[in-house]
């Protein structure tokens, strides 16, 4: 078989040109603001912070300026973020030296007093412009996919990008917010299963929009949007009918350092292994369509099984961290790293599950429908791993009941 | 499907898994050999990791180890012995389930020794032996055409090797020049990593493993106690001594201002006894708690002496924050009362009621103590600072109030059988109105009653036991309704001396009535007026007008009794709304009395407080191997996925008075990016080395199969 030229070509487009190690004179200098930033921030508040802390935070810089470098547009994300989110503590009062919880009633006034905190900015606030961003985005693309509308599909991006901006804004605020409440609730907000609904929701998100740029596809937002929209309802339902939302004090066992980046790797574990469910879910389809042909609205098969692997890769490692520092927290706090409590051994099973799917595909090769199948059956044990264990097991991990 | 099938020595995995495999099938091999290739097959493994995971199910959805009993309620005799012998009860040591995880173990190491090698030796392999046929065969290859001749090209094509970061060999023929090109080898080590970091995180997990205690166990070297006995008393052959267990996880309760040198190690239906080679002498348990009465912080302020030098350190444990110390790891697990000292007023009930006796004992104690002739014996098993409970309030929302301190017993009687009784400090408020609570508990997980006692205005409980005291005293009853029928009378203008003989028959039987109340409740007395009614034959109506009247005149008796003791105590000169509202849960109270299933009524009155604190303290030599691990098999991932090993071949032969390249590259994870860069790279290369594509050759890429000439 002979391969005809046009359909080759392509591959030479000068807009395929390959990421290779160029560095920038913009590189450096974000690189350079983000550690003056942190420089400020730890020549000031470095004693409070602790090694651990300190570590974090340098540690954050290098690692949003190398995320900057292998992916430009995340360097307005952190620049919008940023300047909301220092607003944000400007209007809570920033400056009031020693006077820092003001308790519920007094925030919420504070909130009330302030126009941008009102309608952006505050916690309560910039969640539900993520909700309803996130929620928009969805149809949008589908809208966009049906009409081969690409103004359509650029506006779905765009509502997504908006939706990560106000989900971190919110995140900042709430962490902020917990400790005017009361000093001693302060916490970042991934303690609950309310808060880590919302991590779920952006990190999906943000991860889907990584794709969508390396592959030069916006025909899969409508389908990854799909389960952050699933998530956001019930994260409305959790908190209208639960209360859910309301900030609460940590339990003793989850006051540690190792919450802030076992819960975050967790994340980008499970919205990986999203996408590549939806991504799954789109390629059956279009399989059961016909397949590929010449007036695709779907990318190609063969990418979308590429997309699938490199998701749950990326997620496989990024899962394998979490389990880890789950087990080192666990060596600190109950004094073994193991203890098979059921959350603990649905992220083996997890864990286990993806492995093997790696294994077949690295080693024999396997590709296709029954992958797509199985990344989708993936997808339901992952969810029982994060919600149906709360909901049906009980144990050690008991950070969100339902 | 598979280019590895053309390149000379490829990986032994990619070779097996590939379908050409029977040929060895064919050959006569011999059984280890075969148990070999069974072992490092990948459909083993992969079987493996699920049955791993489909077992671990098993374990998250029974809850494991709890009391047989409850699993013999549940499931019944037949499947209760079904799975017992499958020992779902506790999957996780269960011998098949270790076997699997060795399994696994085994098969991984099968895996790493027979790739390890191969894979090393082909990272350090240009492959310049590849031919020109199998070159044609690569799913990525093509042909290009130049003016240059071999010997001008050679170093130009090394160039572009070396700007997309390949190094490169060259092997020049009679005829033909290779040059072969190669990067990322280094990804194979991440294979390794990945592997050996799984084996090492599981030895080490298993050196942390009670396997070596329950081998000691097995083999008859230490015996399980079961008995619930101070640590002094525990045979020899129950106790391991320092450093006879590698790695342990005990648990220990010290008492504040007691001092602990041991662990208990749960076994089987018991324990063993692990010794320490130092104290811990508790000097203060702490719990800190947040303005919502939710715990804050618990912690433990230790000392810490080496038996074998005497030297001292004092530390504070705190959740998260365990205290390493010579090699063992002391974590706070737990609380519970380390026997606080209690002072109480034992007031009686019945009998001489309204007596208080005081008794001075502390949590763990037991009290025996004879009441009308019957043995009783109260044994205090718990005190709690803080009873934090959700409260609706006023307002209509649920708030958390606390009842403040409280002292939980046991009251058992001779027959062995015993009530569990709460009793708070403190008198708790309930709609502007204060009353002593005490829970009364008749079965072992059964539901908690409560006896409300109202509180007087000094929020004591004396006025009530003093209206008890003059309840129960039939000769004050008779002459108070004496007196009340003698007020009546003199109303009515009866004859004297009759009404005399007729108000001591009356006020006799109402205080009956009375001690009939006090004795066996409102439903009793109900009950006897019932029967003395019977016998005069009144009308349904009449009847029930006389026992209202009756119960009526009880009660003005009561209310005259209530005020007596109120004059009595000399407290009192107008009846209020307060005292109304007392004589009515007084009455509820004492109605309440005969259920209550004590003859006397412990009231707290001091503590002071000895917490106990529970640490668990650990021995995990296998922690830094499975740290190590975790390291390796972090690293190895991030190497395996992220970094791409990939080659590329260079053939080129002199044709006319220029050159023919045949380019071919391979990538061990023929991902999709391989396509885009190939064809970069022939994109450099054909720039390099002024060539163009041959007629009918272009990049091709796996997307759409390359064609084998
Ligand atoms: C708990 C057990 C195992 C885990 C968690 C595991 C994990 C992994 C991971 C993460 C990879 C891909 C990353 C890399 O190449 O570095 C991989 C690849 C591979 N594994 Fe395993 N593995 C396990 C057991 C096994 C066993 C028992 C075998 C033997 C049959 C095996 C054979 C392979 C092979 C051949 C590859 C592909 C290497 C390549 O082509 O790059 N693995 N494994």
């Amino acid at each position: 078989m002979s391969v005809p030229k046009e359909h080759m070509m392509p591959m030479l487009d000068a807009s395929m040109k390959k990421p290779v190690a160029r560095l920038r004179l913009i590189d450096g200098i974000y690189a350079l603001i983000l550690l003056a930033g942190a420089y400020y921030a730890y020549a000031n508040y470095g004693p409070a912070m602790g090694s651990y802390g300190s570590g974090t935070l340098w540690g954050a810089a290098a690692g949003l300026a190398f995320l900057g470098w292998l992916w430009p547009a995340t360097r307005v994300l952190v620049a919008v973020v940023a300047v909301f989110s220092l607003l944000t503590l400007y209007q809570y009062g920033l400056y009031t030296p020693g006077g820092d919880a003001v308790g519920r009633i007094k925030l919420h006034e504070i909130q009330e007093g302030h126009f941008f905190l009102t309608y952006f900015l505050s916690s309560p606030a910039a969640t539900m412009w993520m909700v309803t961003l996130f929620a928009l985005a969805m149809p949008t693309y589908f809208f966009g996919l049906w009409r081969r509308s690409e103004f359509t599909l650029k506006v779905g991006s765009a509502l997504v990008w908006s939706g990560i901006a106000m989900g971190f804004i919110g995140f900042f605020a709430r962490w902020r917010e917990s400790y005017l409440i009361n000093f001693d609730y302060g916490h970042i907000p991934v303690s609950n299963l309310y808060e880590v609904f919302v991590v779920f929701s952006v990190f999906t998100s943000i991860l889907y929009l990584y794709y969508e740029r390396r592959y030069k596809t916006r025909a899969l937002g409508g389908f990854v949007m799909t389960v952050v929209t699933a998530a956001l309802g019930f994260l409305m339902w959790y908190q209208f009918a639960q209360s859910a939302n309301t900030i609460e004090p940590l339990v003793p066992a989850l006051k540690s350092w190792w919450m802030k980046i076992h819960v975050p790797a967790n994340f980008i574990g499970y919205g990986s292994f999203a996408i590549s469910a939806m991504v799954g879910v789109a390629y059956l389809l279009k399989e059961k369509m016909g397949g590929d042909g010449v007036n695709d609205r779907l990318p190609s098969l063969t990418v979308m099984d590429d997309i699938m692997y490199k998701s749950i890769a990326l997620g496989f490692a990024f899962f394998t961290i979490a389990t880890i520092l789950g087990a080192m927290w666990a060596a600190e706090a109950w004094g073994g790293y193991w203890s098979w409590d059921p959350k603990e051994t649905w992220a083996l099973i997890v864990w286990l599950n993806y492995a093997a799917w790696l294994h077949l595909r690295l080693s024999k090769g396997w590709r296709g429908t029954a992958m797509a199948w199985w990344s989708v059956g993936g997808l339901l044990i992952t969810t029982f791993a994060f919600l149906g264990v709360n909901m049906f097991l009980s144990g050690l991990h008991s950070y969100g009941k339902l | 499907m598979s280019d590895s099938l053309n390149i000379p020595n490829p990986p032994a995995s990619e070779a097996e898994a590939a379908p050409g495999a029977p040929i060895r099938a064919m050959q006569p091999i011999g059984l280890t050999k075969r148990i070999l290739l069974w072992l490092t097959s990948m459909n083993l493994a992969v079987t493996l990791l699920m049955f791993l995971a489909i077992a671990s199910v098993i374990g998250t959805v029974l809850k494991q180890n709890e009391a047989f009993s409850s699993y013999l309620d549940v499931f019944g005799p037949f499947w209760f012995a079904v799975f017992r012998n499958l020992s779902l009860f506790d999957v996780y040591s269960a011998t098949w389930f270790v076997a699997i995880l060795l399994f696994l173990v085994a098969s991984t190491s099968s895996c790493v020794i027979r790739n390890a090698p191969s894979f090393l030796r082909d990272m350090r392999s240009f492959r310049l032996n590849a031919q020109e046929k199998s070159l044609r065969a690569f799913a990525h290859q093509t042909e290009l055409r130049t003016e240059l001749t071999p010997a001008m090209l050679v170093p130009r094509i090394q160039a572009s090797l070396k700007s997309a970061g390949f190094s490169s060999r060259v092997k020049a023929g009679p005829n033909e020049t290779l040059i072969s090109g190669r990067k990322g080898s280094i990804n194979r080590i991440g294979y390794v990593l990945t592997h050996l970091g799984i084996i090492v995180i599981l030895l080490g997990g298993l050196l942390d493993s009670k396997m070596q205690l329950k081998l000691m166990d097995a083999l008859g070297m230490v015996k399980v106690e079961t008995a619930n006995i101070p640590v002094s008393e525990v045979p020899e052959a129950s106790k391991v001594p320092v450093g006879g267990l590698q790695a342990f996880r005990g648990t220990v309760n010290i008492p504040e201002h007691k001092w602990g040198d041991v662990v208990f190690i749960g076994l089987k239906d018991g324990y063993v006894v692990q010794e320490l080679p130092f104290k811990v002498f508790v000097n203060k348990f702490s719990i800190e708690h947040y303005d919502t009465g939710m715990p804050k912080s618990y912690m433990s302020n230790v000392t810490l002496t080496d038996k074998a030098t005497g030297a001292e350190i004092t530390k504070t444990i705190e959740v998260n924050h365990p205290v390493h110390y010579m090699g063992y790891n002391i974590f706070q697990s737990s609380f519970g009362d380390g026997g606080t000292k209690l002072k109480l007023d034992a007031w009686q009930l019945s009998g001489k009621a309204g007596v208080a006796q005081p008794i001075d004992s502390a949590v763990f104690e037991k009290k025996n103590f004879d009441f009308n002739d019957q043995k009783y014996r109260l044994e205090f098993t718990d005190f709690r600072q803080y009873n934090i409970n959700p409260v609706i309030g006023a307002d209509g929302l649920e708030h958390q109030v606390n009842y403040g301190p409280s002292v939980t017993f046991k009251l058992r009687n001779a027959a062995g059988e015993a009530i569990e009784y709460q009793n708070y400090f403190f008198p708790i408020t309930f709609k502007d109105h204060q009353y002593f609570l005490s829970g009364v508990k008749r079965s072992i997980g059964g539901q908690q009653q409560f006896l409300y006692i109202p509180a007087d205005q000094n929020g004591s409980i004396k006025t009530f036991m003093a209206f008890l005291a003059t309840l129960s005293d039939p000769a004050k009853m008779q002459a108070i309704a004496a007196q009340l029928i003698g007020d009546a009378g003199n109303a009515t203008g009866t004859d004297a001396v009759a009404s005399t003989k007729l108000t001591q028959a009356a006020s006799a039987s109402i205080a009956q009535l009375v001690e009939v109340f006090v004795r066996q409740g409102f439903p009793a007395m109900q009950a006897k007026i019932a029967t003395a009614l019977a016998d005069r034959k009144l009308s349904p109506e009449a009847s029930q007008q006389a026992e209202q009247a009756s119960i009526s005149v009880v009660r003005s008796v009561l209310e005259r009794a209530f005020l007596d003791t109120l004059t009595q105590l000399g407290d009192k000169q107008d009846f209020t709304d307060k005292d109304a509202k007392f004589f009515d849960d007084a009455m509820d109270a004492i109605s309440a009395l005969p259920v209550y299933g004590s003859p006397i009524l412990v009231q707290p009155m001091s503590f002071e407080q000895i917490q106990s604190t529970g640490l668990e303290i650990s021995r995990a030599p296998g922690a830094i191997w499975v740290t190590i691990g975790s390291i390796m098999l972090v690293l190895g991932i991030f190497m395996g996925f992220y970094i791409h090993y990939r080659r590329q071949w260079i053939l080129v032969k002199p044709e006319g008075r220029g050159s023919r390249m045949l380019v071919a590259g391979s990538d061990v994870r023929k991902n999709i990016d391989f396509d885009r860069d190939f064809a970069l790279f022939c994109g450099e290369l054909m720039t390099m080395t002024e060539s163009k594509p041959m007629k009918d050759s272009s990049p091709t890429g796996s997307g759409t199969q390359g064609s084998p000439a």
